[in-house]
Formats: structure tokens, sequence, C-alpha cells
């Protein structure tokens, strides 16, 4: 153990680990340039290299890029990656009255904290953690969809119709293009361009950024409230709003790993998960939505703790975790490492050489974070808006064709968002619809893959009701959705009870 | 310098103008530039994998470097679709896999034909296997064949989704056994791997590489080779089982149409060069991957055989 730490802190190793949360940040900062491309960029660099330090450069871009997302979400009100998307949702409105430099620095320590989180996690509890990744089955992750679109009910807080109509279209988007189960063709009109399907990073650029693009130049009011001069990067006041929201912190840090672990899941649903617990056990579920600094904590921290936790089935069980978790994989195996059980044995002091290398990145996105976020803060919020505009305008075109370097990808996400930017004029937001964009293909594969597996033991009913993890995802489904009636109707008792004293 | 004398002179010229026959100085310059090799599927899959096997190798062999670049989308079909569209100099070469390229067109509008798939090399195939748990009942494939005669049905099978080469196999293994099984298609072969290890499967119609990447958390029923496979020498081959089948997923390389004859035959004998190096060699083979010689002279006769051997699954796909 103590070789793999003190062979982590060589001055390659470590400077690989701050050159990579540096290009990570930035890279995930843009629109559409997603940590998935990060690392896949930066892959064939790694083969040059041995398989510790590779590693540790590809940990390290691939947190500082889930980290990076959070910048465009506060500041832009747009996701730079899938997994900010909960930070948009209180980071945006803090940035708007004036918070963003709050919003930036807590998101900082935030992530810092979750990837410590995850990366511990991998350090010590690797090989059991495991195990869980095995338990989820077609029917526990069709639950967990489920689980996940009862957060709409959430997400639209007094327009749950328009939410619900709105996360029904997500769920349409969803099914466009040839499926996975069933290999039908649906909604394409003969061309073979939808086959794909809706790919989600331009479709999360659509949906949220073109809106805030439009809106940008059709009003005059600044994009968001300049910082008052002179306050830094309020530091301590972000420290002491992190304290005083531990519980959440370590719960949401606890959730982001273990759902990090699930290999259909990731860091959208790790941070959304997140976002509707630290909102359930609020007492102050009103603020959510409005620049609540819980809800920003709540995503981030749990986004970044996806990466440790995306890194135990990766290793142990050869099973990626996270679609970056993939491209490692594919990396080690042209390095020659094989994975698995034995690998934490065999390999020892590589694998504890990566993982101190990734507590080591985790540290250093304290600085970069806090430097970089500073940059973006006072750049975004002091150019004038005839300048943002056309170069968030050219950044997401180039972020939507680097996806797949695919133009038609272009035009999907201008399509879409033109489409958003009329919903959102109607009162549609564009979370819901992207929640039923992104679990939409969960739902539906874990539904036909539990139905036919159930059909085949002859037993639906009980490969669908009977297990445990799926009897506790419904259990959590139904208390998010019964919870805010009940609680209405306590406090309206209470009301009542104080009316005739 | 000394200066040419009038025979040297003599002789030079007619060496140049026999070179500047224009297909053999072309072919003998190629590639003049960094390749361009198109890989239709995500990173860190088989195919990705073992064109970065091939990677340094080309560089030795050409001097010139290979750019891998991936074009995921619709199962390879985004991908396959564009390759007409690119510039016929062979310097942009993209990978192919069969049966992919015969199936989806024959199932659907995929946007091209598999006559439009300008092969010039296959180089491997990943061998389809049968792989379950390793605490899993089925011991052999005949345990695993007499509960699905027994139970009708009750035998789950899964695979990388619908229409695929996993479950086109499944349909020939149901065929040759005269079982009747179900498919469960997952999103690719590692989750329907991940299934088979948490118990939800009862096993998984996949490839060798994914028995091999498993390791001992899972015993491989029987592969689709003639010989065993080196990883996995306890496998059994169907044909020591006593069915003929042999067969997977066949990776090649392809160019666009119009790309000149000669520089597709000398792109062919760079790769077979590459598949003949003893290093590349023994990185595939410790994956489970089983290199094989398919060159540009036998590729019409190659894929004529095997939509010949695929002909009879894919038109109960079809009819299904």
């Amino acid at each position: 153990m103590l070789d793999a730490l003190l062979s982590a802190a060589t001055p390659f190793n470590l400077m690989l680990a701050l050159v990579g949360v540096v290009l990570g940040t930035v890279i995930g900062a843009l629109p559409g340039l997603s940590a998935t491309m990060a690392v896949a960029v930066l892959v064939p660099f790694t083969f040059t290299m041995d398989p510790a330090s590779g590693l540790i450069a590809l940990g390290a871009v691939y947190t500082g890029a889930i980290y990076g997302g959070a910048y465009a979400a506060i500041l832009v009100n747009t996701p730079g990656t899938p997994a900010a998307i909960a930070t948009a949702l209180d980071g945006f409105p803090m940035a708007k009255r004036g918070d963003g430099d709050l919003a930036v620095t807590i998101s900082c320590f935030a992530s810092a904290f979750g990837g410590m989180v995850g990366a511990l996690a991998l350090l010590v509890v690797a090989p059991p953690l495991a195990t869980i990744a095995l338990k989820f089955g077609p029917v526990e992750y069709f639950w967990l969809a489920i689980f996940g679109l009862s957060l709409i009910a959430v997400l639209s807080k007094g327009a749950t119709l328009k939410g619900l109509i709105g996360g029904c279209l997500g769920l349409g988007l969803s099914t466009i293009g040839s499926a996975v189960v069933g290999g039908d063709v649906r909604f394409t009109f003969g061309n073979p361009v939808l086959l794909g399907g809706i790919h989600i990073i331009p479709a999360l650029i659509g949906l949220y950024c073109v809106p805030v693009l439009l809106n940008m130049v059709a009003t005059d009011d600044p994009h968001i409230e300049r910082a008052a001069t002179g306050r830094g990067t309020r530091i301590a006041e972000a420290l002491g709003l992190m304290w005083r929201s531990k519980v959440n912190l370590v719960r949401s840090s606890v959730v982001g790993t273990v759902v990090g672990i699930l290999p259909a899941a990731g860091g959208a649903v790790a941070g959304l998960v997140a976002y509707s617990e630290a909102r359930r056990t609020s007492r102050h579920k009103d603020q959510f939505g409005k620049g609540a600094a819980d809800g920003v904590i709540a995503s981030e921290s749990a986004n970044s703790a996806t990466v440790g936790g995306g890194f135990v089935p990766t290793l142990v069980l050869g099973i990626p975790g996270t679609p970056p978790d993939a491209i490692i994989l594919g990396a080690l195996m042209v390095q020659g490492i094989r994975v698995g059980p034995q690998l934490f044995v065999e390999q020892a002091s590589t694998v504890y050489t990566f993982i101190f290398g990734l507590l080591f990145a985790t540290v250093l996105m304290i600085p970069v974070g806090l430097m970089i976020g500073r940059t973006a803060f006072r750049t975004i919020s002091s150019i004038p808006k005839a300048v943002l505009a056309p170069a968030i305008g050219v950044l997401i075109m180039i972020g939507a064709f680097a996806v797949e370097q695919n133009p038609t990808h272009v035009v999907m996400m201008v399509a879409l968002g033109a489409m958003a930017w009329v919903l959102l004029k109607f009162g549609f937001e564009a979370s819901p619809i992207v929640l039923g964009l992104i679990l939409g293909p969960i739902a539906e594969q874990g539904f036909v893959q539990g139905y036919l597996i159930g059909n085949a033991s002859g037993n639906i009913w009980g490969e669908f009701f009977g297990r445990p993890i799926s009897i506790a995802i419904i259990g959590f489904t139904l208390l998010t959705l019964l919870w805010p009636l009940w609680s209405d109707r306590k406090a309206r008792a209470t009301q009542k009870g104080s009316l005739y004293e | 310098m000394t200066p040419l004398n009038r025979r040297q002179f003599g002789q030079g010229l007619i060496a140049v103008s026999a070179l500047s026959a224009p297909g053999i100085l072309r072919a003998q310059s190629f590639p003049s530039r960094a390749i361009n090799y198109i890989i239709p599927f995500n990173p860190g899959g088989e195919s990705d994998v073992t064109a970065r096997f091939q990677q340094p190798f080309f560089e030795a062999i050409t001097g010139q470097s290979v750019v891998i670049q991936s074009k995921p989308g619709a199962g390879g079909a985004t991908a396959w679709a564009q390759l007409n569209g690119f510039e016929p100099d062979g310097h942009t070469i993209m990978n192919t896999i069969v049966p992919h390229t015969v199936l989806q067109p024959a199932m659907k509008d995929v946007g091209y034909q598999t006559a439009d798939i300008n092969n010039v090399f296959f180089f491997h195939y990943t061998p389809d296997a049968v792989v379950v748990k390793a605490d899993s009942p089925y011991q052999s494939l005949q345990d695993l064949i007499d509960d699905a005669k027994a139970n009708p049905g009750r035998v789950t099978f899964g695979g990388s989704g619908t229409n695929t080469a996993n479950h086109l196999a499944s349909e020939i293994f149901a065929d040759m056994t005269d079982t009747t099984t179900t498919y469960i298609p997952f999103k690719g072969s590692a989750p329907a791997m991940t299934a088979v290890l948490g118990g939800q499967i009862a096993a998984a119609m996949s490839y060798t590489t994914q028995g091999v990447k498993a390791g001992e958390q899972v015993r491989t029923l029987a592969v689709a080779t003639n010989e065993r496979v080196a990883a996995l020498p306890d496998a059994p081959t169907f044909k020591e089982l006593g069915f003929d089948h042999v067969g997977g997923a066949y990776r090649g390389v392809a160019v666009p149409a119009g790309t000149p004859g000669d520089i597709q035959q000398r792109l062919s004998d760079i790769l077979q060069e590459i598949n003949a190096t003893p290093d590349f060699q023994a990185q595939m083979t410790a994956a489970g991957y089983e290199v094989i010689d398919v060159p540009l002279a036998d590729i019409p006769a190659f894929i004529k055989e095997r939509k010949a051997a695929y002909g009879p699954a894919i038109e109960r796909l079809k009819s299904a």
C-alpha cells in the first residue's frame, strides 16, 4: 500500500494528475464535449506510458470532465455533460441572482468531496461492493427508471400536468430509431438518418442551451447578475454552507458511489436521485429550483462519486460501470491488463497506484476548480451578450457535431432547441423532457427483458414484484410520490389546529 | 556523385517508365500520408481493441501513422451507410463485420446494401460461444440442451440486440440442437454477460472474447471454431460435440467504392503481413480472437459462403 502511495506521488504521476484534471475540467465545461469524449481523446496517448500512469491520466481527465460540466450548468443553464443536469436546476437560479461565484465554489468542494468518497470506496471495499452491480437485473433497472421518472413530480413544482406532458414527450422521443430489444424501426419516417435514434448529447444541448441563447438575444437583461467586486471566491461562505448540509453531502456521495457501480445508470441518474432525496428530506423544500445551495451540493457530490464507483465493477468484474469506463477498459486490454477479481492481487501495485493517483487528482481538483471557476464566472458575467451569444452558438454547434462527427446531430440539436424554446413559452420546462429521454430506454429495455425472462420462467408477477431490491425501489418511488401529499396534509392539519387554539 | 553515362541513363529511363505504369508507382508510394481508420463502434469494444492491436504494426510496415476514429451508431449501420461517401484513395479505411453487414440490410432499410461494402481483407473472427456462470447447473452443453428439451422456452439466452449476430447464432443453435430457447436482447455483449454473472439469465450467446474476459467467473460450454481456442483450453468445440457450427463475428477492413484495385491489393497485403507477425498473433489469441486470412481475391467467395450459412436463420428471423 505504502509503495503504491509513493509511486502515485512521483512528480511524473502528479503532473499527469494535474494536467488531466485541468484538461478534463475544460473539456467538460464546453457544452457537448462529454467525459466519454475527453477520455476517448486521451486514450491513445496513454499507450506510451506504463499502465498505472496511463490510468491516472485517464482517471484525472474523467474526474475533471465530470466536474467541468458544472460550470456550463451553473453559468449558462446548459449541463456541459449529462451528469450535470441536476446541477443546473439550482445552480443557474443562483447565478441569475448574482451568486454564480458561490455556486461554482460550492460545486468545486462538493465534487471533490464526492470524488473522494467514491475513490475511497474503490480503495477499501471494491470487491464486495462490485456484487451490487450483479444484483441489478433488468427488472431492477426498470424500477430504477420508474423511480427516476417519479422525479418529474419533484422537478415540475406547481405545474405537474405540464411536467408530465413534457416527460411523455421525452419518452416518445426516446422511442425513435431502431429498438435495442425487438429491433423494430420506429418513427424514422423512412429516413435511415434517424435509425440511430436521438442522441442524448445533441438533445441535451438543444433542449437546454438553445432556449437560453434565444432568450439572451431576445431580452435586454444581463445574462447573469455580475458579482459585486472584490469578494473573491467566497470560500468561507461555501464551506459554511457545506458544513450545514453535511448529511446531504454524505448521503449524496454514497448515492453517487452506489449508482456509479450500476452499469446501466450513470452520473445523470446519480445526480437526479441525490437531488430528489435532498429535496425530499429538506426542511426548505420550496427553495429547491429557486437557487438552493443544497441542490448543487447534492448533484455535484453525487455525480463526482460515480467516478470512483464506476471503477468498482470495471476493475473487479470487467463490467464497465459508466460509458467512460468502457473506454478505459478497452485501453487496459490493449495494455495487456486482464481485469477481474484477481487483478487486485496480481496487479496490486498498478491498481493501488492508480487509486491513489485518482485521490490525488481529486484533491488537485480543488485549487484547479476554484481557479478555472473564478475565471469562467468572471468571463461569462462580464463579457457583453453580443459576444457571449455567438460564442456559445459556435461552441454548441461544434459540440453537437463532435459527438459522432455527424452533421445530422447539429440539425437535430437545432430542431429540438427550437421546439424547446416554443414549449418554454407555454410553460413546459426542459428537465422533464430530458428525464424522459434518458430514462425511457432504460425503462423499456428493463421491462421487455424482465417480461421475457418472467415469461420463460412462467412467473411474470414474481419477476417484477418479488425481488427484494425491486421492492425497495418501488417503496422509494411511492415515498417520493406520496410524501408531498402527506406533508401537505400534515401542514394543513397543524394550520387548522393553530387556528382553533 | 559521378555524372550518368549514356548507358546508365538509358537503364534509368527504362526503369522509370516501367515503374510509372500508373498502378505500380501508385501502389509503391501508398500510403503517402496518415491513414484514417474508422471504427463503427464505441472505443473499448472488440472492433476498437483489435484495430489498436493492428495500429503499431501497420505504422511499422508503412511508415505512416494510423488515426483511429470511432463513429458509432445503429449497431454500426451509421458508419457503413457513409462508407462510400469518403475519398476513394485508400487513406480512409473502415472496420466492417460479417454477419452484421449481411444481416442488417436483409432485415430493414439501413441506408446501405451488403454489396456496397468493398471489403479488402478479413483479419480475424470472434467465435460464437455459449457462456454460463461458474456455479451454473449446466456442466456441459448437453445439460443445457437436455433442460431446453424438457422445458421448451425455459432456457434464456442473452445476447447483444435483436436481429444481430448473437441473435442469429441463437437461432442457428436452436435449429441444430432442435430445441426452443428464449432469446433476451441486451444493449451490447457486456450487459448480457453482466446478466449471466448476476444469474438473471441462464446463458449468454456471446463470443470467446467475453468468456476470456470474465475468466473464472464463468464456464464456456462450447465454442464455434475448428480447433479448441488457445485461451479457453477447457471449452469444447461444437464440432467435438457433434454439431457442425463454426462461425462468429468476422472483422474486416473495407474501402470506399472506387478505390483503385492496386491500392486495395496493397492494403490487403499490408493487413496480411500484420496477421503474419508473431507478436500480433500472440496478443490476439491471448484475448480469445481467432486470426484468419481472407485476402482481397478470396472475398467474393467468402461473402457468398457466409450468406449461404446465414440464409435459413435470416429467413426465420424475418418471419418472426
